[in-house]
């Protein structure tokens, strides 16, 4: 039952923010409650969609009305090395007559026709509102087509008005729990098998990190999802590690497989010199405790000397440029922390950022990070921010696409570091990047000419330089 | 009335279709100071939102009432007030629009009714704001229909019957296929007469690319309140896009107000007829400044229509954009090999097309096989990167160029300008002879069709 499954991922016991919450908090959940003509964001179905979508070669089939596809698809980043199948738009696309009749026979062709025309590995099929509400039964019909069909027809049931885009992420990794994990078996394994989950590859960034893994040594298995492939993620749990990226999204698949398959999890980031660090190590340090030949750890440490004396050695002619310029930082969880030392090691000055999004354990390691007069923002309303940005407060905000307005619009250089943007900006190669792009944007001339006024709106000229009346 | 033929396919693979809240959103989007709303989950807005802010490239006020499942079940009332009354305190907006979805409207959540008991709840609201509720189901329809039902409901909601005409007052309902920049265009030519235009909506003045003093979380820009409530005195509707019909034939039964439909403003005798109703209109003759509009297009037809005749060219838009592009190139000498709208529409039985269907991108990716052109929105991006013919980005989205919004394809000034963007596109792929081309019956075919004009 869905509302079985809602309930268990409000309980997952991975997630920190959980942990803090009586028996009664988490039964509520984990979303805040939604005002009405007061709410922003997406719903579950576009969470498990940016969840799974990401496994490329794979068909993602949407059941339901338009909307659901037809107003979205094409708008994510997420890139592949392979198979481009994943950015194709599948949708059943319900009209009137299935909504009373019931459109469970029309679900069925489409997947046959998709497999047919496509002939993907498996299909993915996504449960909307509209076929929730009409009783649509989506596994009983995936059931019927894998069998018919002798394919993997994986149901999504994560209809967008069960809650936010945050339980869709995790309701999409229950998908891959109770119906992809562990159903294949991969051609070989080897001690230095990993698995990446949570990580999307945006504008191709894993690839910034993935030549140091092959550096190391280190076989990826599977990606979860980001440039992922269906067989390899079937296959996961035969990996030796898991690295779980965004701590928010995936927690639960991480959890889970550490508990059904004893696979030992870490959380890092990609983000930030030290970061990225890190995250090697640990890569590094759990593989070896799981069997990896003990050199593993010393290869590492040489990787992490040059590579972090190289870093530091590009992002320093910035240092005198960027020196004493002010950020205001608004991104989600992880990124927060893991950008703020990133930045200030490129002589930035961090103001604030928000922490909507962030578990209890990033906010403490901030304020380690910051001391206690930083100032995290639980809840900025768009006004506020214009406000702060209008009375010069920051020199440049760096946030997702839906409040680029509020700072463009405020002739304040913006910079995109949310799911659309096209610029990669992990490992090492990604944090030059960061504060190259940041660079580029401050010192850009338009700044100096946008905010003019008007000669028409300008102040009068002083006496004596007009005509005398 | 006609239906075009319609692909039968169960899956429907990468829409051209969206949904008709989204077009209900961008009717409402030209309205000052409104705050559009879509009473359905908050993923139904925030798609159509991140959709709009791509293409327009400007802050998208959009509002939703946030339905969960049990809400859905028990009824969606509670939820839809709620927001409106939220909306109102937190903004005070002159019109608060509410568009319906697939979800609420599978439920059979009575919009109408609901307006009614909100009214009585709320009296204080109801004064001091225009609250216009819409029927805008996922499931029917698309984008062109949601707009039009949404302008519509605007004009049932907030017209009223005027006893006294302005002689030179027209109104002009201006279809979703016009970007805030033809509106504009629009504007001038009927300024350019001494009229004076009240736009429904008018995107030009709210999505064009506004610099704000403060923050503002409603629409900023386009047509006021007391505007539309004013429309019946004007002496003449001027409804652009077959779509526009609906909405003005209800404000010719409300107000009196007649209308002249114009299916099209891209086309050098499309423009004339528009031209000429203003001068008949206004009693004014043409002014020098259209006059030369009208040559430069000329000339630019006599030199750039060696490069259009006998082109292949293959067209995926909104039925009434479809229809407009369709015809200017057909006009210009091309062959339209394939015509693929989204929806069904009156205006499809006009559209003349080796193959005429109401389907989706990969329908239209079959049929634009061998094009020397394509036009459709910034989806076809993936399909032309496979085909490798070039691509002119038209209507919705556009999100892949800048200026979507202020692309003027209308009057003599924007069809030239159209004109010389698809005929460079021919000039620059213009075959370039070579020794093979011409060998003897039996060798090498040579290149058929195609311009061998020397320029």
């Amino acid at each position: 039952m869905l509302v079985d499954k809602v309930q268990e991922v409000f309980n997952e016991p991975g997630c920190a923010t959980n942990q803090d919450k009586s028996a009664k908090e988490r039964k509520k959940g984990c979303t805040k409650s939604l005002k009405p003509g007061a709410a922003a964001g997406g719903c579950a179905f576009d969470g498990a969609k940016i969840a799974l979508q990401p496994i490329a070669d794979a068909a993602h089939l949407v059941h339901g009305p338009i909307a659901c596809e037809g107003n979205s698809w094409d708008n994510r980043g997420s890139k592949s090395s392979h198979s481009q199948l994943y950015r194709t738009g599948f949708t059943t696309d319900l009209s009137e007559l299935d909504v009373i009749h019931g459109a469970e026979k029309k679900l069925f062709k489409a997947i046959k026709e998709i497999v047919l025309k496509y002939d993907p590995p498996a299909v993915f099929v996504y449960q909307t509102c509209v076929p929730a509400l009409i009783g649509d039964d989506i596994e009983a019909v995936c059931k019927f087509a894998a069998d018919k069909l002798g394919k993997p027809i994986i149901p999504v049931n994560a209809p967008g008005f069960v809650g936010s885009k945050n339980l869709g992420n995790k309701l999409g990794g229950e998908t891959l729990l109770d119906h992809v994990i562990g159903t294949r078996e991969p051609e070989y394994t080897t001690p230095y098998d990993i698995n990446i989950i949570g990580e999307y590859n945006l504008a191709g960034e894993f690839w910034q990190v993935k030549p140091l893994l092959d550096k190391m040594g280190v076989r990826i298995l599977s990606m979860i999802s980001g440039d992922g492939k269906y067989n390899e993620v079937a296959s996961a749990h035969r990996a030796k590690v898991n690295m779980l990226v965004c701590s928010q999204a995936l927690v639960n698949v991480a959890r889970k497989m550490e508990e059904r398959y004893g696979i030992p999890y870490f959380e890092g980031s990609f983000y930030g010199v030290s970061d990225m660090s890190d995250t090697l190590r640990n890569i590094a340090k759990l593989l070896v405790g799981r069997g990896a030949p003990n050199d593993l750890i010393a290869r590492t440490e040489t990787i992490i000397t040059e590579e972090e004396a190289r870093a530091w050695r590009r992002l320093a002619p910035y240092k005198d440029r960027l020196t004493g310029k002010r950020v205001l930082l608004f991104t989600g969880g992880v990124k927060s922390w893991s950008m703020v030392t990133a930045l200030e090691g490129a002589g930035l000055e961090i103001i604030g950022t928000s922490v909507k999004k962030s578990t209890k354990e990033d906010k403490e390691r901030l304020k380690k990070i910051k001391g206690e007069e930083f100032h995290m923002w639980e809840d900025l309303k768009p006004r506020d921010i214009a406000a702060m940005l209008r009375d010069a407060k920051a020199d440049i905000m760096l946030s997702g696409g839906r409040s680029q307005f509020i700072a463009l619009k405020a002739k304040v250089p913006w910079l995109d570091v949310n799911q659309e943007r096209h610029v990669a900006f992990a490992g090492y190669e990604g944090i030059v990047a960061l504060v190259e792009e940041i660079d580029k944007t401050l010192s850009n001339p338009i700044w100096r000419q946008v905010r003019l006024p008007a000669p028409w709106d300008a102040p009068a000229p002083a006496l004596g330089e007009t005509a005398a009346e | 009335m006609f239906k075009a033929h319609q692909s039968n396919k169960a899956a429907a693979i990468n829409p051209l279709k969206m949904s008709q809240p989204l077009g209900g959103a961008l009717a409402l989007l030209g309205i000052d100071s409104c705050l559009p709303c879509f009473h359905g989950s908050q993923g139904c807005t925030a798609f159509g939102l991140v959709l709009m802010v791509r293409h327009f490239r400007e802050a998208i006020p959009l509002q939703t009432t946030a339905m969960d499942q049990v809400q859905t079940i028990l009824g969606g009332y509670d939820n839809l007030e709620a927001a409106v009354l939220t909306m109102y305190e937190r903004n005070k907006p002159e019109v608060i629009g509410v568009c319906s979805t697939g979800l609420t409207e599978t439920k059979g959540e009575d919009m109408r009714g609901a307006l009614t008991i909100f009214r009585k709840k709320h009296p204080e609201v109801a004064e001091k704001c225009n609250l216009v509720f819409i029927n805008t189901p996922d499931f029917t329809g698309g984008i062109e229909d949601g707009f039009a039902n949404t302008v519509t409901a605007v004009i049932d909601a907030m017209v009223e019957p005027a006893s006294v005409k302005v002689s030179n007052r027209v109104n002009v309902l201006a279809g979703s296929h016009l970007t805030p920049g033809d509106v504009e265009e629009i504007r001038d030519l009927i300024e350019g007469f001494g009229l004076t235009p009240v736009i429904l909506p008018d995107l030009s003045t709210s999505l064009g690319g506004r610099q704000p003093d403060d923050f503002t979380a409603t629409t900023l820009g386009g047509v006021t309140a007391a505007e539309i409530k004013g429309m019946g005195a004007a002496v003449l509707t001027l409804a652009i896009g077959e779509h526009m019909r609906k909405p003005a034939e209800a404000l010719e039964l409300k107000t009196g107000v007649p209308f002249k439909l114009f299916d099209r403003l891209v086309g050098l005798e499309a423009v004339d007829a528009f031209i000429t109703t203003l001068s008949g209109l206004s009693d004014r003759p043409v002014p020098a400044r259209v006059r030369r509009q009208r040559e430069h297009l000329v000339d630019g037809m006599l030199d750039g229509h060696f490069y259009f005749s006998r082109k292949r060219v293959a067209v995926a838009l909104e039925p009434d954009l479809l229809y407009a592009y369709c015809g200017f190139l057909q006009e210009m000498g091309c062959e339209v090999t394939a015509a693929v709208a989204p929806t069904q529409s009156a205006i499809l039985e006009k559209i003349r097309a080796w193959s005429l269907l109401v389907g989706d991108h990969e329908d239209f990716e079959t049929l634009s096989r061998g094009a020397d052109l394509v036009v459709s929105n910034s989806h076809a991006r993936m399909s032309v990167s496979r085909s490798g013919a070039p691509l002119v980005r038209a209507g919705f989205p556009t999100f892949d160029r800048l200026g979507a919004g202020h692309r003027v394809v209308v009057g003599y000034r924007g069809t030239r300008d159209l004109l010389f963007e698809i005929g460079n596109i021919f000039l620059a792929n213009d075959h370039e002879h070579s020794i093979q081309d011409w060998g003897l019956e039996g060798t090498t075919e040579g290149h058929h069709g195609g311009s061998h004009a020397k320029a």
